[in-house]
């Protein structure tokens, strides 16, 4: 038995088998061959069963992630289907009478090389695709497994260094216990991946785990950041124990998830769901959201080589607001930055990307980014309880500038005579210490704040939450943190406006009593968490709760104040285990 | 041989999305089709296969740049008719 540590990326426990996700190094010696006709054919029938296999993917990448993630594999079959490419092949082999995994090897490094050459990063993408094409018709020459998922096929523990968005596109999610991830971090798309479908995660465990052969038992504590490589039965037994406790309670409180949720005095509490595509959209309502309280708008601009049209963008929005009829729908516009992998955007490498220029900053200097954004938002907004949100607010000044822009997108519509939402609420994500600090004149230029409490964390801290050695400092349960948010709250009601949370802790049971006492109206969380925060809200007094926020507030640690929690309110301390 | 020129004005040229629709609607003729450009930099002349989407991208044909578009064969006189109205409409994008 050994235990390593982690990044806790997405709450919950997995015991199961490893499966590790290895990408295979391809063989692609020179050989000379004399049946150049024999080869060809060979060649023919690789290229053949790439096409089956990227349309497969494509289709599945259809379906689960939509078109703009899906695009992609369209450009991998174009090509495939290539003239140029394809002859250059072909020539090769019956010129120098050589073996296709070479040919196609030569073949691809030399067009990703004169795509590499433009010095654009645009074109250094279509290198990659290039490559990614050629390896695989090579692993289709060489008859090796088509995805590195090939073999999984009891549910497993994802093991893997780090995972792409099209790694993820391969996985069947049925097969998928959790994940431990050697690289990655709390942010990366893995995490986001694994919250979304409300799996257990870690992230940042190391090398060690990739040397940990498939098949050998893992347990994964994605609440610790912990994982168990061959536990001893003891350590397994009570790790079970916790596993079946918390599957009875999610069960139960899955039965009432479409319930509001109520305190025992009558006082209700908006429990809506973050999400990122009209997936994850159907997957909320079913558990129980009342609506959506951040809607990530990133995944429109992720993995494709320019920026979505307005069109494009319209029609997204539109699906996922349909979703959701007159339920409110937070949408967040863009929230990236130098960290973020968008060639297309041309952001220049920054020393600290998350003190950069990132979210509302980029889009403030952008707005070829930034209007078509809005004018979508606000087109699909019509007949929907659409609200926007900036992410990144530092000062009263970007909310000022932002608005001016959402004005003017508005007198453009106007002017073109196209309909659109025209009592959309505007608000920010406070998640910016100087922006809670001055939430009080904040509040008077917005309709709403919705607290980012993963971000407000990190930067009231000073901790990279992805850095494994830090980020224990970057904890909402901070008392510097939660007395930033009984700020926000308090200066949003003074002038009468609503306050959702959208971090992180708005899903922790544990912070669901004080968040309660604090006041905050609006809780945004990942859907699997919303059952199990509604029925710890049915179970509580909100009078009750103000005394206990306070008393929270008062304490000296993150420690004190959970185990504070789990004292005065034993109930809860049982069903998190 | 049938040919036809015509000035690029969609936002990012002959790349991404655009140049896919290019390619597309050339490999639906027989014809054989090329596309010209001259190169602003180097000041010349330079020429791909209309139907290898590899070849329409190295082009770095981006917006304001006149192309000339030639088609070969039984059906050129529809392969550059349909390659200019594509252009022409801007990919059906916003211009």
């Amino acid at each position: 038995m050994k235990k390593l540590n982690g990044v806790a990326a997405s709450r919950g426990i997995c015991i199961g088998p490893a499966f590790q996700f290895l990408r295979i190094e391809l063989n692609t010696e020179k050989k000379d061959i004399i049946d150049t006709d024999a080869e060809l054919i060979r060649l023919n029938d690789a290229l053949n069963s790439a096409k089956n296999q990227i349309e497969a993917i494509y289709q599945k990448a259809l379906v689960e992630a939509g078109e703009a993630d899906a695009e992609i594999f369209q450009a991998h079959k174009m090509i495939l289907d290539d003239p140029e490419f394809i002859t250059a092949i072909r020539t090769r082999i019956e010129n120098e009478k050589i073996n296709s995994e070479f040919a196609v090897s030569e073949t691809a490094k030399s067009f990703a090389a004169t795509m590499a050459a433009i010095e654009d990063e645009y074109f250094a993408a279509r290198a990659t695709d290039i490559m990614d094409v050629a390896n695989r018709v090579l692993r289709a020459l060489m008859k090796i497994a088509e995805s590195p998922t090939e073999g999984l096929h009891e549910p497993s523990i994802i093991v893997a260094d780090d995972l792409t968005p099209s790694d993820t596109v391969l996985l069947d999610k049925s097969l998928v216990l959790g994940f431990c991830i050697a690289q990655g971090s709390a942010t990366s798309h893995t995490a986001i991946l694994a919250r979304g479908l409300g799996l257990p995660a870690i992230a940042g465990v190391g090398d060690e785990i990739i040397k940990v052969l498939s098949g050998t038992k893992l347990i994964v504590d994605g609440t610790k950041g912990e994982v168990v490589i061959d536990p001893d039965t003891q350590t397994e037994q009570i790790y079970r124990q916790r596993l079946e406790t918390s599957r009875n309670v999610q069960t139960e409180a899955l039965k009432f998830a479409h319930d509001v949720a109520q305190t025992k005095d009558g006082v209700e509490f908006e429990i809506v769901a973050n999400i990122g595509n009209v997936e994850d959209a159907k997957f909320a309502v079913e558990n129980g959201a009342e609506g959506v309280g951040l809607l990530r708008t990133e995944f429109l601009y992720l993995e494709r080589n320019s920026l979505p049209t307005e069109e494009e963008q319209y029609q997204a929005y539109k699906a996922i607001l349909d979703v959701f009829g007159d339920r409110p729908v937070v949408l967040r516009t863009l929230d990236v930055g130098g960290d973020k992998e968008i060639p297309y955007l041309n952001l220049p490498k920054e020393m600290n990307p998350f003190l950069g220029e990132r979210a509302i900053r980029l889009c403030l200097n952008r707005p070829d980014i930034f209007k078509p954004q809005l004018r979508a938002a606000l087109r699909a907004g019509v007949g929907h309880n659409l609200k926007i949100m900036f992410p990144m607010v530092a000062t009263l000044s970007d909310v000022r500038v932002a608005k001016a822009v959402v004005e003017e997108c508005k007198a453009e519509l106007t002017a073109e005579s196209i309909a659109f939402a025209r009592n959309a609420e505007i608000g920010i994500m406070v998640e910016i210490p100087s922006a809670a600090v001055v939430a009080d004149q904040l509040a008077k230029e917005v309709d709403f704040f919705s607290i980012g409490t993963n971000d407000l964390s990190q930067y009231t801290m000073a901790a990279d939450r992805t850095n494994p050695k830090v980020a224990e400092l970057s904890d909402a349960f901070q008392p510097a943190v939660l007395r930033l948010i009984k700020m926000v709250i308090d200066a949003a009601h003074q002038e009468k406006k609503w306050v959702g949370m959208c971090g992180e802790l708005a899903g922790e049971p544990l912070a669901a009593p004080i968040l309660i006492g604090l006041g905050l109206d609006e809780f945004s969380m990942s859907p699997p968490f919303i059952p199990l925060v509604k029925q710890i809200i049915r179970n509580l007094d909100s009078q009750d709760m103000i005394a206990l926020a306070q008393g929270a507030l008062a304490l000296e640690s993150p420690k004190e104040i959970q185990q504070f929690v789990k004292k005065e309110i034993p109930f809860i301390g049982e069903i998190i285990s | 041989m049938k040919e036809a020129r015509v000035l690029v004005n969609n936002k990012v040229g002959l790349h991404a999305r655009p140049a896919a629709l290019f390619v597309q609607t050339a490999s639906k003729f027989q014809s054989e089709v090329n596309v010209s450009c001259v190169d602003p930099k180097e000041d010349k002349l330079r020429t791909a296969n209309a139907k290898s989407i590899l070849g329409i991208l190295t082009l770095g044909v981006f917006q304001g740049i006149e192309i000339t578009i030639t088609a070969d064969g039984a059906d050129e006189e529809d392969a550059v008719k349909a390659l200019v109205e594509l252009v022409e409409n801007n990919f059906g994008e916003e211009a």
